[in-house]
């Protein structure tokens, strides 16, 4: 029987080989400031238990690099994937000196290489599968639900990580949905104001492209420029419109955030909307006018529904963009997940950069799926592009 | 009855219908023919109002259209569109339910109506109702949008080229489901075609057009034997108008006394049907028999020819 090669898995294979082998699996500090020492996976797990990871490392390895069945290929990223995230805490107990509260002890780039390579294979698994809108979802479920129950179960508190979270946890939540409140808000708000400027853009012809170009070039001033310019304009609302200060508006913290993000918003769903919109089928609009509706009424029935998918997908790049910007609110006080970014950025204390950046990434990737399985979901039983 | 007084339409200066007067008499049938561009689409879309005149009265049933507000003019008038604009994103009884569903129409009647429209154009509402427009056919999106036009029985009914796609099986077919709904509901229909053969079918009046000016507005026998200009004469197709102009007759009308031989033709059969047949069958006369089969007589091909022949 002649061996065949995956594609993608020689470079699942590679990057796992590297992670494994060479690259270490888990750094030691003896407080969370100083350098940190680099451990191997044999140095940094219980005897057997290390060399158990790296057996079924190698055996997920050969499972992916040769041209095998779909199930085990899924499988062997399973086990991985539970493996690591099991050990890693592990590692975290294993290394910690017994009675030492200053000593950390947080995953190093083999970790994230090996965690990264079975993503990987993991993801192209599930592509393969083809699994419908809501299978997505409920993968992504199990998946929260799992890391949750690791959280739960105390098996990482032994980890740099979740030592800066315990430290934290009052302000960590606070964050998390000042955070939250940013970007769906911002979206609301763009989404409130976006999808009516859209739709009187498409109708207006003289609107349109003035309109679209002004988005485009707030969509191109830097977030720090844009704080700036919004410092005098906010300021001089708090300072001259009665109650404005009363209800937080002030030249820098959540007010000048929230509107730089609701700025960044428009274009998108602008854009959409009149691409949506640009795209509905003209037999399809003089038919709806034929059959006697009102203008309103093809907006309603006809226009909207047919572009309803095209708009979702400026709404999912929205939210995306804005978990992610959102992070940036916290220079100007605007709070957010970015208040541990900077200010692990600032004792270069590394874990607290990744307390504000790992929950960022995480809603950013969620979010993308649960829009994207809404907008398939959307978009069935009406093919846009068909010529109608 | 529609009554068109001067109407023009003009995009910029040029007239794409020009000065266009005609009336249309109540439940009859009236195609509209003409080259590619000629206005054929514009003047009917100004009856419903879907196009506004650039000067000019339409009257429906003697009310100036312009009196009533544009949505529920259209919700009263039947509209087929060119290449029939089915919505994607409804399936085809939501479809045909357009009309119905603005005007209130309670759900079990809309239900009713649209099993309904869709047997008479041979279309099994369990297995269509459901499907949306791109699981279909060409043919049968384009019955779909007829019978859609249909739904909220108009009394006036505007067609722009609805069976263009359909193979000439279905196309006789729906053709003749279409005279007889027009027979059975009175409809007042106008119809756009490309096809000259199907206006001298269908049309009590045919309406020929050429860049936007109405050249001639006549019964199909006149159009065949006295043509207005040398454009309708081209339009018609000079070398077979004989046929076209037999079309027009049943046997009956041409039964002479007397025997034949052979197979026998009924007598709602068109006289061209009949001398087709007895010029492939080298006969010179045929029996000609009613629908019960009783013996009316014979029709010849001496006779036939004469009738053919560009009437006095
Ligand atoms: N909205 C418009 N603006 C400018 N010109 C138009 C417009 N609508 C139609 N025309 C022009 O008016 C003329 C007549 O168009 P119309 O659609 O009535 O033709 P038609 O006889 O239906 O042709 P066809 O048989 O190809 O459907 C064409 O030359 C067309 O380009
Ligand atoms: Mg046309």
């Amino acid at each position: 029987m002649a061996i065949r090669f995956d594609k993608l898995g020689v470079v699942i294979a590679a990057i796992a080989a590297y992670g494994a082998v060479v690259a270490p699996f888990a750094t030691f500090r003896a407080n969370r400031i100083v350098a940190g020492e680099p451990r191997s996976i044999l140095e940094a797990l219980p005897q057997w238990s290390g060399a158990a990871l790296l057996a079924i490392l190698g055996a997920a390895a050969l499972v992916a690099l040769l041209k095998t069945p779909l199930a085990l290929r899924l499988a062997a990223s399973v086990v991985v994937l539970t493996s690591l995230a099991l050990l890693i805490g592990v590692a975290g107990a294993h290394l910690t000196p017994e009675g030492n509260s200053f000593a950390r002890v947080s995953a190093a780039s083999g970790f994230w290489l090996l965690i990264f390579a079975f993503t990987l294979l993991l993801a192209d698994g599930l592509t393969r599968l083809q699994l419908s809108p809501v299978g997505r979802v409920a993968v992504l479920a199990v998946a929260a639900a799992a890391v949750w129950l690791l959280l739960a179960s105390g098996a990482w508190n032994d980890l740099s990580l979740l030592k800066e979270y315990t430290n934290r946890a009052d302000s960590f939540w606070n964050e998390a949905s000042r955070h939250v409140t940013l970007a769906l808000g911002s979206l609301v708000g763009a989404v409130a104001v976006g999808l009516p400027l859209g739709i009187l853009c498409h109708r207006v012809d003289w609107l349109r492209d003035g309109v679209l170009n002004v988005l485009n070039i707030v969509q191109t001033i830097p977030s720090i420029a844009l704080f700036g310019i919004l410092i005098a304009p906010l300021g001089w609302v708090a300072a001259n419109v009665p109650g404005a200060a009363a209800i937080g508006i002030r030249g820098i913290g959540v007010a000048p955030a929230f509107v730089a993000l609701f700025l960044y918003s428009l274009l998108p769903v602008v854009a959409n909307t009149v691409v949506g919109l640009a795209g509905v089928p003209r037999a399809a609009n003089e038919a709806a006018r034929g059959m006697g509706m009102t203008d309103w009424q093809r907006l309603r029935g006809v226009e909207f529904p047919l572009a309803f998918p095209v708009i979702l997908t400026g709404i999912r790049i929205v939210l995306v963009q804005n978990i992610g910007l959102a992070t940036i609110a916290a220079l100007i006080g605007g709070g957010g997940f970015g208040v541990f970014v900077f200010q692990g950025v600032g004792q270069t204390a590394m874990d607290l950069v990744l307390l504000g950046a790992v929950p960022t990434v995480a809603l950013a990737f969620a979010a993308a799926i649960i829009l994207d399985a809404v907008i398939e979901m959307a978009a069935k039983g009406r093919p846009v592009a068909e010529a109608a | 009855m529609i009554e068109i007084e001067h109407v023009t339409k003009r995009y910029g200066d040029v007239a794409v219908v020009d000065d266009v007067s005609m009336v249309i008499e109540p439940r009859t049938v009236t195609v509209i023919v003409g080259t590619s561009g000629s206005g054929k689409t514009t003047l009917l879309r100004m009856i419903n109002r879907l196009v506004e005149p650039t000067s000019g009265t339409i009257r429906l049933d003697g009310v100036d259209n312009r009196t009533v507000p544009g949505p529920q003019l259209r919700r009263s008038i039947g509209y087929a569109i060119q290449g029939h604009g089915l919505f994607p994103h409804r399936t085809v009884a939501q479809n045909i339910a357009t009309v119905p569903s603005l005007l209130g129409w309670d759900a079990g009647r809309i239900r009713a109506r649209v099993d309904e429209l869709l047997s008479l154009f041979q279309l099994d509402p369990a297995a269509f109702g459901a499907r949306y427009p791109h699981e279909l056919s060409g043919g049968q999106q384009q019955r779909v949008g007829v019978a859609r036009a249909l739904a909220a029985e108009p009394n006036v009914l505007l067609m722009d080229e609805p069976f263009g796609a359909l193979d000439p099986i279905i196309r006789t077919k729906a053709q003749e489901d279409l005279l007889a709904i027009q027979r059975r509901f009175g409809t007042t229909i106008i119809l756009v075609t490309h096809d000259m053969e199907e206006a001298v079918h269908l049309g009590d009046r045919i309406a020929v057009m050429d860049a936007g000016r109405l050249i001639q507005y006549a019964i199909p026998a006149e159009i065949l034997a006295r043509p207005a200009n040398d454009f309708v004469e081209t339009l018609v197709g000079a070398s077979d108008r004989p046929f076209k102009l037999l079309s027009l007759g049943a046997v009956r009308d041409a039964v002479e006394p007397g025997e034949a031989e052979g197979a026998a033709i009924g007598d709602e059969a068109t006289q061209r049907d009949a001398l087709a047949e007895l010029l492939w069958s080298g006969r010179a006369a045929m029996p000609v028999t009613d629908d019960e089969g009783r013996a009316l007589g014979r029709v010849t091909v001496n006779g036939l020819v004469k009738r053919a022949a560009r009437p006095a």
